[in-house]
């Protein structure tokens, strides 16, 4: 009788455990070093709240990715590389499976965990700051760039002067200023334009704000002395809008001054006031709510009180976009990977890294996802992480940004050179053999 | 010769600007001995909270957003909010410190700025926000059309508004009760005791004023920059200012501000071409340096002797 009751007991519980093994919902940990305090929270609020609604939204439309839903867990870097480091310590053995993919939104805090990361088998996706070189993947197996660089983001820009100006050709004899923040974020354009300059025959005249940027008077003065036909803006935080203003107290035109994608934000126009009016900027993703895809977090996911934005007038702003597209990315990465290595199941970071790796966002993916003209459709192989390298330009009305062009590419040829250089040049000195792409699968 | 006006005119209105910051500084460090490192956060929450109130006061109260009423309704609150903040201090983080080493008092201004600058943050959110004083950005028609010199309307109001300020606090500490108490502690806590100067009262005086000083402040470089974490940098342009003007001198904090101005704007057009620009960050330091070997007490700070 007792030996029945303990068969019957062994069985009940074996029978529980095996219904909830075969009912256990499969999770997809994905790290994020946000900062939404200390000088740069305005900008990180804003790219971290998108990010997490577009996956909110995969989990509560979709149910997941083929049934896999994510996870995630801040923590906050204040955009300082030390705590990144410690983010990336922290975050890197959570969840079933590992940290997915790391992206440090933070040029420093990427060169910090390059090495650690590539040891760990996690990728590194570094959307629109980081190494410039690491669009070469043959060299950079574990950082993805992805959509453009810093380099052919300042190819663009040329080339849409010289589409205003009517041709190329018409830019011989022009002077472009640029004015740049004075850190080697502000220099890594120089080498592109220098060859941009020769090769085109304009006049390139650099001028240094130092950081923070708060004091630009004596920078434009000397800018309203050299009377550019065109100044490129690579600004960051306070010394965008402190440009403007600058500007418009010199009457140099807003419409004649283009701005790097950290320099065309809500955050760096309102501050300026009436001054901006006119102002364009480069962006990989663009500003508007007006996309189905920012239509379906609305509905999907503020309408069921999950939304991540205390501030939902900023849903469809520039940051928050661009950290849809970073939510979309990473997501369409975890998507690609299951059709190789198994559809409904959590996966490893290296498993990721080929999803990445080996990601086609065409037009027709595109527009399943509510995203056409969001972002660019992209193609990411061994050797290019980088993809399509182009930008849209939008102009400052007085109130929100305008789409103002298609997606202007940069000089790939001269780029890309550049980048092979560049990362050869790498390998050389960190004595890394360069994979090589044809045997890759 | 007309661009070197130019640039020369420019650079003492800027000066002028890092002195409305620096003056905060020397209000603290005159009562209390304390160098407040604070003071460029207590910028930013006294901006913050302005236009913070800017905001909350329509959407709350229906007053008429941009309208008078909400303007100095908001001043009013801002500033109340900084004597709060003030007093708060005194209680908190001055008080039990009495007599404890000039470092100890430092270290602990070091603290509170990141608790003013957290405490902005959670209270206002992160957002970056504009701020618009009435006062166009822009140069003055006849200057720019007859002689070719741009200066900015709004940087003549902003010189207006320090030159009011610094004959304000001149006239607080030379010719009232509250100042020459001021100046009592300044020159010795435990002697200024001893006559019946009430220390807490007069530190929180002092702080409420650094305060309104500081909602000054932040509302001009608000204004100019837009209102956001970045204010809290201004206090990296004030320091220099005050070794150079002295950090008990109100006036000194003004002429200061004005050779940091004129002469960093002028070494960034004339010398920052030769070694590839960008000199504005650290010139003012290295000639703030250079100053500390001739004149270590500052231009009108007080010469220190000791006795041995």
């Amino acid at each position: 009788m007792k030996l029945k009751r303990t068969v019957l007991l062994g069985a009940a519980i074996a029978g529980l455990l095996a219904s909830s093994v075969a009912g256990a919902v499969e999770e997809q940990f994905i790290g994020l070093p946000s900062y939404r305090v200390g000088p740069y929270a305005s900008g990180g609020s804003g790219v971290f709240g998108g990010w997490i609604d577009y996956m909110q939204l995969v989990n509560e439309r979709d149910g997941g990715i083929n049934g896999v839903r994510l996870t995630w867990e801040e923590c906050e870097t204040e955009y300082n590389n030390a705590r990144g480091v410690e983010c990336y310590e922290r975050l890197k053995k959570k969840g079933s499976t590992g940290n997915t993919v790391f992206q440090p939104v933070s040029t420093g805090i990427t060169y910090s965990v390059l090495d650690k990361a590539a040891q760990d088998k996690i990728p590194v996706v570094t959307i629109g700051y980081g190494r410039t070189d690491a669009a070469d993947g043959r060299v950079f197996p574990w950082v993805f760039p992805l959509i453009t660089t810093y380099w052919s983001q300042a190819s663009a820009i040329v080339n849409f002067i010289g589409t205003k100006e009517g041709g190329m050709d018409k830019l011989k004899g022009k002077k472009i200023g640029l004015l740049y923040h004075d850190s080697a974020y502000g220099k890594e354009s120089h080498a592109v334009l220098d060859r941009l300059a020769t090769k085109h025959g304009f006049e390139l005249s650099k001028i240094a704000v130092a950081h923070p940027g708060n004091e630009q008077q004596s920078q434009w003065l000397q800018l309203r002395q050299l009377k550019p036909d065109y100044v490129i803006l690579w600004g960051w935080g306070v010394m965008n809008p402190t440009a403007l203003k600058a500007a418009a107290k010199v009457g140099y035109p807003r419409e004649k001054m283009i701005g790097v994608w950290w320099s065309g934000a809500e955050e760096d126009t309102i501050p300026a006031g009436p001054a901006a009016k006119g102002f364009i900027a480069a962006g990989f993703n663009v500003a508007g709510a007006n996309y189905p895809v920012v239509a379906d977090i609305k509905k999907f996911v503020y309408g069921k009180g999950k939304g991540n934005m205390e501030d939902k007038a900023r849903i469809g702003s520039v940051y928050y976009n661009r950290g849809v597209v970073h939510g979309l990315i990473t997501v369409e990465a975890i998507r690609k990977a299951q059709e190789k290595f198994g559809k409904g199941r959590a996966l490893t970071g290296e498993q990721v890294r080929w999803g990445f790796e080996n990601l086609n966002l065409d037009d027709a993916r595109l527009k399943a996802l509510g995203a056409t003209g969001f972002l660019p459709s992209l193609k990411i192989s061994c050797a290019d992480h980088e993809g399509p390298g182009v930008v849209k330009f939008q102009q400052w009305d007085g109130s929100q940004w305008k789409v103002i062009s298609d997606w202007v590419e940069s000089d790939r040829p001269l780029v890309r050179g550049m980048i092979e250089e560049s990362a050869a040049a790498y390998a050389k000195e960190k004595g890394i053999k360069p994979r090589d792409c044809s045997k890759e699968g | 010769m007309q661009f070197f006006i130019e640039v020369l005119i420019g650079g003492l209105l800027s000066g002028v600007m890092y002195a409305l910051v620096a003056l905060g500084f020397v209000l603290i460090y005159k009562a209390s001995g304390v160098f407040n490192f604070a003071q460029g956060a207590m910028v930013f929450f006294a901006a913050l909270s302005f236009v913070g109130f800017q905001e909350v006061l329509p959407a709350r109260f229906g007053l008429e957003a941009g309208s008078a009423a909400v303007f100095w309704l908001s001043f009013l609150l801002a500033f109340a909010t900084m004597v709060v903040l003030g007093i708060a201090t005194e209680r908190i983080v001055l008080r039990p410190l009495v007599n404890q080493p000039p470092i100890t008092l430092f270290m602990a201004t070091i603290g509170l700025t990141y608790v003013v600058e957290g405490l902005a943050q959670m209270t206002w959110g992160a957002n970056v926000r504009g701020l618009e004083l009435g006062i166009m950005d822009e140069p003055i028609a006849w200057l720019m059309d007859d002689y070719g010199i741009g200066v900015s309307k709004f940087d003549l109001f902003a010189a207006g508004v320090a030159a009011s300020l610094v004959a304000l606090l001149a006239l607080l500490f030379q010719y009232t009760k509250v100042g020459r108490a001021l100046r009592a502690v300044a020159d010795d806590h435990q002697a200024a005791l001893s006559i019946g100067i009430p220390l807490q009262t007069i530190w929180r005086v002092v702080w409420a004023v650094a305060g309104f000083v500081a909602l000054v402040a932040g509302m001009i470089w608000g204004a100019r920059n837009g209102v956001q974490f970045a204010l809290t940098f201004t206090a990296l342009k004030a320091l220099p200012v005050l070794i150079l003007g002295g950090f008990t001198s109100v006036p000194g904090a003004i002429v200061g501000g004005l050779i940091i101005g004129a002469s960093e704007k002028l070494a960034e057009v004339y010398v920052g071409p030769l070694v590839g620009g960008g000199i504005e960050g650290w010139f003012p330091y290295m000639l703030a340096l250079a100053f500390l070997l001739v004149r270590p007490e500052g231009l009108f700070g007080e010469r220190h002797i000791d006795r041995v």
